[in-house]
């Protein structure tokens, strides 16, 4: 029995499709890497996962237990599953700080001074600890992304999910981040990111699983997506972004 | 190509611009000399005599309009041998301390009102307009609720809720509300209509907050009742206290109603004064009440919203 397991998972928005019977196993500490064109369900995977979006079809089980469909509580979930958004999505009313600490205070019943403890300690490690009082307009894109990925680690996840974090960012300002999930990956995060940047999925997953048309078409260790694809249309996908200059 | 080195007179501008001389006379001054100059070939010293003329021509709508309504409105007050100004402010009830006293102590009921009916509406309406966004086909009902009532104190003339509250409750011995004061009718009267008003603005600054922050709190483990409270709430309140203070205003002026209950506050008694007198001026003094409250209040509350701005946003 995997960590977490999905089996046959279908979602249909309105009358459009978007996973057609998605089966996939991550075991813990694995770092899963999903690509494929827009539009061929990453997001919405991942979505699926903590409930974001209510599966219509198939199975979702983490840890062992059911986790899609009906009657469970999904807030248990959401506090096992973090997920971080291409655009942030900090709260724009709260400092930093505050960002960080609303979940665990609130959700998790820490004492302020704990969670606030525990978030500055956070913040160190990704170097913001001086921002812990700005508000969130106040930073770079860079540094908002940072500070949702401490915001959804200081509820203590058992599995992150990253959904085209880089994406929003200039060009420059993606490294810092990418920086954060290849401290995460080597301490032992499981991780499921859907992802534009090949070179770094190359680099730092256990697994990468080719999206097409809401099915994996083809899924296996880095080296064998991007350097020996076995299907046509993942050798189709990896030579367009060899040739876009991406890999 | 068409010609773009022509030099701008502003001619017609500063002819108009005469019915104000003061600015007008310089204006048409500038201009002349302007088309003077360019038939001489000197473009650029015409040019700048052009914009001069322009200039003048500007001041000529800003200030002349300006003194041209002042002057208007003052001579409306002067009229028919200063009786205007003997009515609306006549000299010996302004400068009558009694009379003034007497307003204020029933301007002290209005404030009381107003300030108790906004305390409630400002959490009552929250309640309301929550109550028309809860989720799913389970609390339709109370959804279509909310919706009748927001409709039925919208569409009422405040005046109406006030005769029917202030009246008819006590008339039929309505349980809980049956024996209330005066007052205690009149703030309910104005929470029940500011109610729904005010609800309609929390539901739209509601609205106005993108899901995303929703699908944050929520993916963070927060239940539906704490995204609303620490999340969606906050923010919609930020953004809706303008339209709030508008209401706020309205609120603050439609206790110049209550007087209808027969309590004796401020309109009722600047009614009294100026039947004994003849005159109209506790009106006015009544309106200048009303303005010393409004008037601070918003200049206080952009104040509030714009160091509130500079904290949260960067350079914006």
């Amino acid at each position: 029995m995997a960590f977490l397991e999905l089996r046959d998972v279908h979602k249909t928005f309105g009358t459009n499709p978007v996973l057609r019977g998605i089966n996939l196993d991550v075991e813990l500490h694995q770092v899963v890497c999903l690509i494929g064109a827009s539009g061929s369900g990453k997001s919405t995977m991942l979505r699926c996962i903590n409930q974001l979006e209510t599966v219509d079809g198939g199975e979702i089980r983490l840890g062992g237990d059911r986790v899609s469909g009906r009657g469970i509580d999904v807030d248990a979930l959401r506090r096992e599953v973090g997920i971080v958004f291409q655009s942030f999505n900090l709260f724009p009313h709260m400092t930093v700080l505050a960002n960080v600490c609303l979940a665990p205070v609130k959700v998790l019943g820490l004492s302020t001074e704990l969670a606030e403890e525990r978030g500055i300690a956070l913040l160190k490690r990704i170097g913001l600890d001086e921002k812990a009082k700005e508000y969130p307009d106040r930073l770079s894109g860079g540094q908002q992304q940072r500070v949702a990925i401490v915001r959804a680690l200081a509820m203590e996840p058992h599995l992150l999910l990253l959904d085209e974090i880089t994406s929003a960012l200039d060009p420059e300002l993606v490294g810092e981040v990418l920086n954060i999930v290849r401290d995460l990956a080597a301490d032992g995060m499981t991780m499921m990111l859907a992802t534009h940047e090949m070179g770094f999925a190359k680099e730092v997953s256990s697994k990468v699983c080719f999206l097409h048309e809401g099915v994996i078409h083809e899924e296996g260790p880095p080296s064998q997506i991007f350097e020996n694809p076995q299907q046509d249309r993942t050798k189709a996908f990896v030579q367009r972004i060899i040739d876009a200059g991406r890999l | 190509m068409r010609r773009v080195g022509r030099v701008l007179t502003y001619r017609k501008a500063a002819t108009v611009a005469l019915l104000f001389p003061p600015a007008g006379v310089p204006a048409m001054m500038h201009s002349v000399r302007a088309a003077r100059l360019a038939k001489q070939g000197e473009v650029e010293s015409a040019r700048r005599e052009g914009e001069r003329a322009r200039d003048w021509a500007w001041y000529a709508v800003g200030i002349g309009l300006t003194v041209y309504i002042v002057a208007f409105v003052a001579w409306l007050l002067l009229a028919n041998h200063h009786a205007v100004s003997r009515v609306f402010f006549g000299w010996s009830t302004m400068t009558d301390g009694s009379a003034w006293w007497s307003l204020l102590k029933g301007f002290w009921i209005n404030v009381q009102v107003f300030m108790i009916a906004e305390a409630i509406v400002l959490v009552w309406a929250l309640v309301v307009a929550v109550m028309r966004l809860l989720p799913g086909p389970a609390c339709r009902p109370i959804r279509f609720l909310a919706t009748v009532y927001v409709d039925v104190f919208r569409g009422v003339p405040s005046l109406l809720v006030i005769y029917i509250v202030g009246l008819g409750l006590a008339q039929a011995k309505v349980p809980i509300v049956g024996d209330f004061s005066d007052v205690q009718y009149a703030i309910i009267a104005l929470s029940l209509t500011y109610g729904a008003y005010v609800s309609e603005v929390y539901r739209s600054g509601i609205e106005s907050v993108h899901w995303s922050q929703t699908a944050a709190a929520r993916s963070l483990g927060l239940s539906y009742s704490q995204t609303l409270r620490h999340v969606v709430v906050p923010q919609a309140v930020r953004r809706v206290i303008p339209p709030l203070l508008n209401d706020f205003i309205g609120l603050q002026k439609d206790t110049a109603l209550i007087g209808v209950l027969g309590m004796l506050e401020v309109v009722s008694r600047a009614r009294f004064i100026n039947n004994s007198r003849g005159t109209l001026a506790a009106y006015s003094m009544a309106a200048l009440l009303f303005l010393l409250v409004t008037i601070p209040f918003t200049r206080w509350l952009d104040a509030l919203i714009r160091r509130q701005r500079a904290k949260t946003l960067a350079g914006r």
